[in-house]
C-alpha cells in the first residue's frame, strides 16, 4: 500500500554565533549549512498496519511525515501510495489521507468546532449520510458532545486534540497519518484517543502510520517500529524482537520501553 | 466548487460578527470623506481653467471610494493567510483536496465582500442625502448603473487577483510588511485613490491608463458619474477581462512554483 523508496530531503539553514559583530558579518554574506533532514529513507506498510515511527528529536520524522502526505516534495527518490505519487498527484492523492499534526490546528479559530466540520465536509465532499454517520462515532468514541458546539478558541489543548483528530477523520480515509497526536494530553484523553485509533484500525481498517515521543503511545499501539536517526532509517520490525534483543544485555531488571528506546539511540549513536 | 462556496460562506459568517469594527470604519470613511470633498472644494473655488472632471462628479467619486474601500483597497489584507505561511501552518492547507490558489481566492473574496457588506449601504444611503454640495448624485441612467456593477466586480477581482501576488511573494520574504507596504503605496496611488486619476498631469494619466490598479477604482467611479462614457465603458472591460486573465495565469503559475520550494516551518 505503501512504499517509499530511496528518499532524501535536506533543508538549507543560515548559521551564525550569537552577537552583533557575527549579525554584522551575516548581512553581507551569509553562511548556510546543509541539513540533511532525510538519507535515503525505504520501507514499506501493508494496508491496516499500524506503524510506530520513532527516533530522538530533529531525526526527521515530521519530514517523512510531510514527503508522504504530499507537502514536501524530497530531492530524491520516489514513493507510491495506492499508486500515487504524494507530491505530484496532490489534489486527487490527499482525498484518501487524513492528517494531524500535534503543533497545528486545522480548526476555525473563532467559531464552533461544528462549523469546522461542516467545511470540511464540502471541501471534501463527503456525502451527508456518511458525514453524520462518521460524525455520530467520532463524537461516541472521542467524547465531543459537550465540545462541539463551543468556539475553538475555548478549549482546552486536550478537548481541542481531540476534535483535531475528529475532524482528520470525517471523510474517512484508508491512511491516517499521525505526527504527535498525544503532545499535551492527559491520561484521560490519552487513553481516550489510543483506544480510538485502535477501534478504527480494527472496524475500519484504517492504516495508521504515528510519530511520537511517548513510548507508552508506540507500546499500546503499534506492533511495528521504525527508527530514524540523523535522516537514516535504522531499525524496521517487530517491537517484541527489539525487547528481546535488548532485554538479554541487562540480565539485572527488565527495563521498560522508555529504557529500550535509550539503549537503542545510544548503540545508534544517535543521540 | 461545493467547497469554495462554503469557504466563501464561512468568512461571511465571520466577517460579519465585527460589528464595532465596522461602525469604527464608518465613522472614519465619513471623516475622510468630508476632508477630502472640502479640500477639492477649496481648489475648486480658486481654480482659474475648467478642471478635466467637475466637482459634483468628483464628490461622488469620492463617496464610491469611501463606500466601497474594502473592495478596492491593496492594502485590507487576511492575516489569517500571512500567518499560514510564515507559521508552517500550510502543511494542512496542502492536505486539502483543492487547489490552493482558488481556495485563497474564495476566502479573500468573501472577506473583503463581507467587510463591504457592513459598509457600503450605511456610507451609500446617508451620503445620498446629504444637503449639496456634499450629496452623492445618482447614476444618469440603468444602464450606466448596471455597467458600475459590472466593472466594479471585475474591478474587484483583478485587486484579488494582484493581492494573491503579495500573499505569493510571503512564501519567498517570510515577511508580510515589505510587499505589503509597497504593493499599497504604489497600487493606491495608481489606482486614484489619493489623486482622482482626470487631476493627474497627462504623462502621469498615460502611466496610469497602461496599469492594472485604476481599472479596479477609478474606472468603476468614473463610469458612475457619467465622466467616462457608456461606449467608452464598454470598450475597457475587455482591457480588465484581459488583466484579469493575466493576473490569474501569473499567480497560479508563480504559486506552483512556490508551492514546489515551500519549507514548513517549525516542526
Amino acid at each position: 500500500m505503501i512504499t517509499v523508496s530511496g528518499i532524501s530531503k535536506s533543508f538549507k539553514v543560515a548559521k551564525r554565533t550569537s552577537g552583533v559583530r557575527s549579525a554584522v558579518k551575516a548581512l553581507f554574506r551569509r553562511e548556510y549549512t546543509e541539513v540533511e533532514a532525510l538519507n535515503d529513507i525505504s520501507f514499506s506498510i501493508a494496508p491496516g498496519e499500524i506503524v510506530g515511527y520513532i527516533g530522538p528529536n530533529g531525526a526527521g520524522k515530521s519530514t517523512t511525515i510531510k514527503v508522504m502526505s504530499g507537502i514536501l516534495v524530497p530531492d530524491q527518490g520516489t514513493c507510491s501510495i495506492m499508486g500515487y505519487t504524494p507530491w505530484l498527484d496532490r489534489v486527487a492523492y490527499v482525498k484518501n489521507i487524513g492528517v494531524v499534526f500535534g503543533q497545528r490546528s486545522q480548526l476555525w479559530w473563532d467559531v464552533p468546532v461544528i462549523d469546522s466540520f461542516e467545511l470540511l465536509r464540502d471541501i471534501y465532499d463527503v456525502p451527508e449520510e456518511e458525514y453524520r454517520s462518521n460524525l455520530k462515532l467520532l463524537t461516541e468514541t472521542l467524547d465531543l458532545e459537550d465540545i462541539i458546539r463551543t468556539p475553538v478558541r475555548q478549549l482546552s489543548l486536550g478537548q481541542r486534540m481531540r476534535c483535531e483528530i475528529a475532524a482528520s477523520l470525517l471523510h474517512s480515509p484508508s491512511i491516517l497519518f499521525l505526527d504527535e497526536p498525544t503532545i499535551g494530553l492527559d491520561a484521560v484523553s490519552k487513553i481516550a484517543v489510543r483506544k480510538f485509533i485502535t477501534r478504527i484500525n480494527k472496524e475500519k481498517g484504517v492504516t495508521v502510520i504515528l510519530t511520537t515521543h511517548d513510548m507508552n503511545d508506540i507500546e499500546a499501539l503499534a506492533h511495528r517500529i521504525l527508527l530514524i536517526g540523523k535522516g537514516k532509517l535504522l531499525f524496521d520490525g517487530n517491537l517484541n524482537t527489539l525487547r528481546d534483543q535488548y532485554v538479554e544485555d541487562s540480565a539485572a531488571s527488565i527495563p521498560t520501553i522508555e529504557e529500550i528506546i535509550v539503549r537503542m539511540y545510544k548503540e545508534y549513536q544517535i543521540t | 466548487m461545493k467547497a469554495y462556496v462554503s469557504v466563501f460562506r464561512l468568512r461571511l459568517v465571520n466577517g460579519l460578527q465585527y460589528r464595532s469594527a465596522a461602525l469604527a470604519g464608518l465613522a472614519t470613511q465619513f471623516f475622510w470623506g468630508f476632508i477630502l470633498i472640502m479640500v477639492f472644494e477649496a481648489f475648486y473655488s480658486q481654480a482659474l481653467v475648467t478642471q478635466p472632471i467637475s466637482l459634483p462628479q468628483l464628490i461622488t467619486y469620492v463617496w464610491l471610494q469611501q463606500a466601497f474601500l474594502s473592495l478596492i483597497m491593496l492594502w485590507f489584507r487576511d492575516n489569517e493567510l500571512f500567518q499560514l505561511i510564515t507559521s508552517g501552518n500550510i502543511a494542512y492547507e496542502l492536505c486539502r483536496p483543492t487547489g490552493i490558489y482558488g481556495f485563497w481566492y474564495a476566502k479573500l473574496l468573501a472577506q473583503r465582500l463581507a467587510s463591504a457588506m457592513l459598509r457600503c449601504f450605511p456610507v451609500i444611503l446617508i451620503a445620498a442625502f446629504l444637503p449639496q454640495p456634499y450629496r452623492l448624485s445618482m447614476p444618469v441612467d440603468a444602464v450606466t448603473a448596471l455597467l458600475f456593477v459590472i466593472t466594479l466586480i471585475l474591478g474587484l477581482f483583478i485587486i484579488i487577483s494582484i493581492s494573491m501576488l503579495i500573499y505569493i511573494s510571503t512564501f519567498v520574504t517570510m515577511s508580510a510588511a515589505g510587499s505589503l507596504l509597497m504593493f499599497s503605496v504604489i497600487g493606491e496611488f495608481l489606482a486614484g485613490m489619493i489623486i482622482p486619476v482626470p487631476l493627474m498631469p497627462d504623462w502621469l494619466q498615460a502611466i496610469v491608463n497602461v496599469l492594472p490598479f485604476r481599472l479596479t477604482a477609478d474606472f468603476p467611479f468614473r463610469v458612475y458619474s457619467g465622466h467616462i462614457s457608456t461606449s467608452e465603458a464598454l470598450k475597457i472591460i475587455p482591457l480588465q477581462l484581459l488583466w484579469l486573465t493575466v493576473l490569474v495565469a501569473l499567480g497560479k503559475y508563480t504559486m506552483g512554483k512556490a508551492l514546489r520550494r515551500v519549507v514548513v516551518q517549525g516542526g
